[in-house]
């Protein structure tokens, strides 16, 4: 399961283990009514989040009864394989969920296994760049590269995990496209690509301050000092 | 004063005022078709937005006046009344000069446009000659307009306007020859220049100049037809202001009265370039089958043509009238529209009148064939999508330029053989 | 793979003076202001004489910050925002979404819910490429078609009016299904537009597809290889009128698309005919599955059994559907509360832009218009 999900406390990860790669048949366990009594409990067991394992470990207790839910397993291909024994504990994790692999890997593999993916493994089309924000985690961002291999019909992500303030190598050389979707993310996010050609902000201005997809980044917060000078609204708002 | 008008009721005489010298009959010539000019373009701003309208499945204009019929008039005053913006980077002088210099060539082609044999400002013997120089003049208007405005879009524009005029010139000036060349068979073997020169060989030769050595004529004219587009910057060779490419080209940064100098100059050159291409290929002011369908009968049959027109417009009107919704909100539009209609048929019945019809008759086939001319335009623009620049050079010096040289040549050898 | 560096663009600011009297090039703006850039997109064209010598895009004046909201709403409540994104192909849009948001919830939509769904988006799909069609001509500088192409459009907004009470920003799906049951006559509705439109796709074929000046425009401009499309991360039609026979509905299933026969028309050339004619061939391929789909609407319920309040497994999905424009995805992470941890959507119009610079260098500026309409933008969706 998507390990970065469990920042504020490691829940118990992998307990049930019945997905095998297809996502599971519609594993509805739909108990509409929610129960009375905790509002604010993130993972009722009779609510819909409970179909999930340990989402919560407050509620630790509740998921053994209820296994049902769709779990990260590992991902078993050759192609996997192939990629463990040549960078061995680099690649972190290699899983399924819901149907969709992904492999965690060391931030310092990036261009190396990005560029073989694309090479041997004929990911030839990058289908998109993003970033995840735990502000509690050590290493505090992820950053994911979504791929695509016409060949295969197949779609990975590769993810890793970095600390604020750390530059990952820049992939505009194995796939173009990275140009602007890196340049979104650091836009976003903050996160510098090394090697980027013409790293800038894309889609807000480029004296702007902050990058809002942050979590500490306030939903009505604006650079307030860049709309007083550019838009000459004294208010700021 | 009155010798004049002596001789213009006689029938005997046939001379233009210009001719004659007779300044005052000018002058009111010149007037006449000053108001004349201004009116039709209104007409065409109207008519061209009702057609095109009608093309797109749409209506047009139909708040301001019954069908619209005063947004000519609106957006008129809404020119005049706009602010008159110069960008500070301009230059004042160039920039306030360029549309005067664009609307003084379009109006100055008129003193030698014959809208009948008599009915001209002045018979000139280099007439055709004339109006090519004049009319060419007008891209310094739009290259000055252009470079004052000191923005990038108009500049481009500009040049673009430069350059497409001057290469279709050269195939408007072969075809215009070979025209010329035409109207020397004569037993004097003269041509001339003269545009009354040139309908009156039309006359002489009994056959109007696009059927002449067919299929030459016909090639000619149509050399001549695209060539006139392309003067007059109308689609499909609209570059100069492509909209979605130059937003408009080299008056982008003209508002207001200056604005709308541009707008009447495209509108009257239009006119003026139609009307060469009436005088050269389709036989003026002459009335069609003058020769085959001669005798009393058919000149009267053909002389009531004007009056049946405006009976016709104002037939349309009624009808139109009477599909008016019937409400207390559409009564004004409803009177108004009816007013119009009332107008039309007076003007209808006064054509009737024996020495009105026989006088107007030669204006009114020029204008009919000339609005011919307008709807053309207008077609063109609903249908054909815009050439690219190159595409349009290519058309000029790859197609026209040979065509009209080798019609030319033709149109030569044809004279010396037949 | 085409060495990276080709797709760098070649414009280099400052270097010249914005006088332009004492220099052969020329920068000028075209945009955001501009009748032609579809929105405000703003490209900075270099320009010697008529000849783009390179091009920078700059984007993101219709911002809004979609992402940043989904993580400030619940599932639900985001739903509608996602239709403001592609504003053309809203259907589309909360579809992508929908299911990603089913799937990272391990539900599917009954069987006739997925019907009602790929009927009204293939309805979507001939929306957005008739509007695509008439502003490429308008941008061409053939008016009329744009007229043509909004009056058959009407009658697809009319059905969705019918449908879910809205033209536009349709909102028509919910996670789980669709909160709407057909309404009475929807299907005579639809094979009565089915009979309507195919003459005026036809119809819009005979003003362009022969017309000399359009292919004159269209032909050889534009160009774009297959592996520069891969390489630029290029998908949609622009990617398929190069060759590439790739369609998100065939390669991997979603809705009820496997049902269905359809084929996917291909380019050869790659240049904007090829991609005019594919956009073309796609309405009637979209014709066929409604189709198919209309006259076998299965009966059931419409809405699968989904929880009021919507909690996701902590996890994360990306699900992309084939929207007009290109692969449209939502890259969901879920951290079992009500609202969604990220949404991250993958904008093909925004994607696909990126290799305008790539197509237009070398070329006239009218070109550039036809490039821009060509690639089928849509800012909302490229700014977000």
């Amino acid at each position: 399961m998507a390990d970065e999900t469990k920042a504020p406390a490691p829940p118990p990860s992998g307990e049930p283990k019945d997905s095998q790669g297809k996502p599971n048949p519609p594993s509805v366990e739909p108990v509409p009514a929610k129960k009375p009594g905790d509002p604010a409990a993130p993972a009722n067991p009779g609510a819909p989040g409970s179909v999930a394992t340990g989402s919560a470990p407050a509620h630790h207790e509740a998921a053994p009864a209820k296994p049902v839910g769709p779990a990260a397993t590992e991902w078993h291909s050759e192609m996997v394989s192939r990629l463990t024994r040549q960078y061995g504990s680099g690649i972190r994790e290699a899983s399924t969920y819901l149907g969709q692999n992904y492999m965690v890997v060391d931030s310092s593999l990036i261009p190396e296994l990005l560029r073989l993916l694309r090479d041997q493994e004929q990911f030839d089309y990058c289908v998109d760049i993003t970033a995840l924000h735990y502000p509690e985690k050590e290493k505090a961002f992820e950053v994911i590269w979504i791929l695509y291999s016409f060949a295969k019909n197949e779609r990975i992500r590769v993810k890793t995990e970095i600390v604020d303030g750390q530059v990952v190598p820049s992939s505009f050389s194995i796939w173009p496209t990275a140009n602007w979707l890196e340049r979104e993310v650091y836009d976003m996010f903050g996160i510098r690509f090394d090697g980027h050609p013409d790293l800038k902000r894309i889609l807000l201005p480029d004296g702007w301050k902050g990058h809002p997809l942050r979590k500490d980044y306030g939903i009505i917060q604006q650079d307030n000092e860049w709309v007083q000078i550019n838009l000459g609204i004294e208010s700021g708002q | 004063m009155l010798d004049y008008i002596n001789s213009y009721l006689s029938d005997t005489v046939h001379v233009t005022p210009g001719e004659a010298g007779n300044f005052f009959w000018a002058l009111v010539y010149i007037i006449a078709i000053f108001a004349g000019l201004s009116v039709a373009v209104i007409a065409m701003n109207w008519l061209e937005r009702k057609i095109l309208a009608h093309m797109q499945i749409r209506l047009g204009p139909m708040r301001v006046g019954p069908h619209g019929l005063l947004q000519p008039v609106a957006d008129a005053i809404k020119l005049l009344l706009k602010e008159d913006i110069l960008p500070s980077e301009a230059d004042p002088l160039v920039f306030w000069l360029a549309p005067l210099i664009v609307v003084w060539t379009a109006f100055t082609v008129f003193i030698v446009v014959p809208f009948g044999p008599t009915h001209a400002v002045t018979d000139m013997n280099i007439g055709v000659l004339f109006m090519l120089g004049v009319s060419s003049l007008s891209v310094l208007g739009v290259v000055t307009a252009g470079w004052a405005s000191n923005s990038h879009y108009p500049l481009i524009g500009a040049l673009r306007s430069s350059a497409q005029m001057v290469s279709y010139e050269i195939a408007m000036g072969l075809a215009v020859v070979s025209a010329v060349l035409m109207s020397s068979l004569n037993a004097e073997g003269t041509g001339t220049l003269s545009r009354i020169g040139l309908v009156q060989a039309q006359e002489a030769q009994q056959t109007w100049f696009i059927f002449k050595f067919f299929p030459l004529g016909l090639i000619a004219f149509f050399v001549f037809a695209v060539a006139m587009v392309a003067e007059t910057n109308r689609a499909p060779f609209d570059l100069p202001e492509a909209e979605s490419e130059l937003t408009a080209g080299f008056h982008t940064e003209y508002s207001g009265f200056r604005w709308s100098l541009f707008f009447l100059a495209e509108y009257s050159a239009m006119i003026a370039v139609s009307s060469i291409a009436v005088t050269l290929w389709l036989g003026g002011w002459l009335r069609p089958f003058p020769h085959a369908l001669t005798g009393e009968t058919w000149d009267l049959v053909f002389s009531l043509f004007p009056g049946i027109t405006f009976m016709f417009l104002a037939a349309i009107t009624f009808y139109s009238v009477a599909r008016m919704p019937k409400h207390p909100y559409f009564r004004v539009q409803t009177i108004g529209l009816a007013g119009f209609g009332a107008v039309l048929a007076l003007i209808g019945l006064a054509l009737f009148a024996p020495p009105v019809r026989d006088r107007i008759q030669d204006v009114y086939w020029f204008v009919v064939k000339v609005a011919g001319f307008m709807y053309l335009y207008i077609w063109y623009r609903g249908t054909f999508p815009r050439y690219r620049f190159d595409q349009l050079m290519k058309v000029g010096w790859k197609v026209l330029l040979p065509i009209g040289l080798g019609v030319l040549i033709l149109t030569a050898v044809s004279g010396i053989v037949f | 793979m085409p060495d990276a560096t080709k797709f760098l663009s070649h414009l280099e600011l400052g270097e010249t003076d914005q006088t332009f009297l004492d220099s052969n090039e020329l920068i000028i703006n075209m945009g955001p202001q501009h009748p032609a850039t579809h929105g405000v997109l703003r490209v900075i064209l270099k320009l010697d004489g008529e000849k783009v010598l390179g091009t920078e895009c700059v984007i993101g004046y219709l911002h809004r910050g979609v992402e940043k909201i989904a993580e400030h709403r619940t599932y639900t409540m985001f739903n509608p925002y996602v239709d403001r994104m592609d504003y053309v192909a809203a259907v589309s849009n909360g579809l992508g979404y929908c299911e990603a948001v089913e799937k990272l919830m391990n539900v599917e939509a009954p069987p006739r819910a997925n019907y009602i769904r790929v009927i009204l988006t293939e309805l979507n799909r001939l929306a957005s490429h008739m509007l695509w069609l008439g502003t490429h001509a308008l941008d061409i500088g053939a008016i009329t078609p744009l007229f043509y192409t909004f009056r058959d459009r009407e009658e697809i907004l009319k059905i969705f009016e019918k449908y879910c009470g809205a033209r536009l920003t349709t909102h028509a799906f919910r996670i789980g299904g669709c909160l709407y049951e057909t309404y009475d006559g929807f299907e005579q509705d639809v094979t009565r537009f089915l009979k309507f439109v195919a003459p005026k796709i036809d119809e819009y074929e005979e003003l362009l597809t022969t017309n000399r000046i359009w292919v004159e425009r269209t032909k050889k401009v534009g160009y774009i290889t297959a592996d520069d499309c891969k390489a630029l991360g290029v998908t949609g039609p622009v990617l398929r009128a190069s060759g590439v026979q790739w369609d998100l509905r065939k390669a991997q299933p979603y809705a009820a698309y496997k049902e269905f026969d359809f084929d996917i028309p291909t380019g050869t050339n790659g240049d904007t005919y090829d991609r005019y004619l594919v956009r073309m061939q796609e309405m009637r391929q979209s014709l066929r599955i409604i189709d198919q789909a209309v006259g076998k609407i299965p009966e059931g319920p419409i809405m699968a059994k989904v929880p009021k309040v919507i909690k996701p497994a902590v996890g994360e999905i990306y699900h992309s559907i084939e929207a007009p424009k290109g692969e449209l995805g939502y890259f969901i992470v879920s951290d079992g509360s009500t609202q969604p941890y990220r949404v991250r959507v993958r904008p093909p119009s925004f994607v696909n832009l990126q290799a305008l610079d790539q197509m237009v260098r070398g070329q006239l500026v009218a070109d550039v218009v036809a490039v821009i309409g060509t690639l089928d933008i849509v800012l909302g969706e490229v700014d977000r």
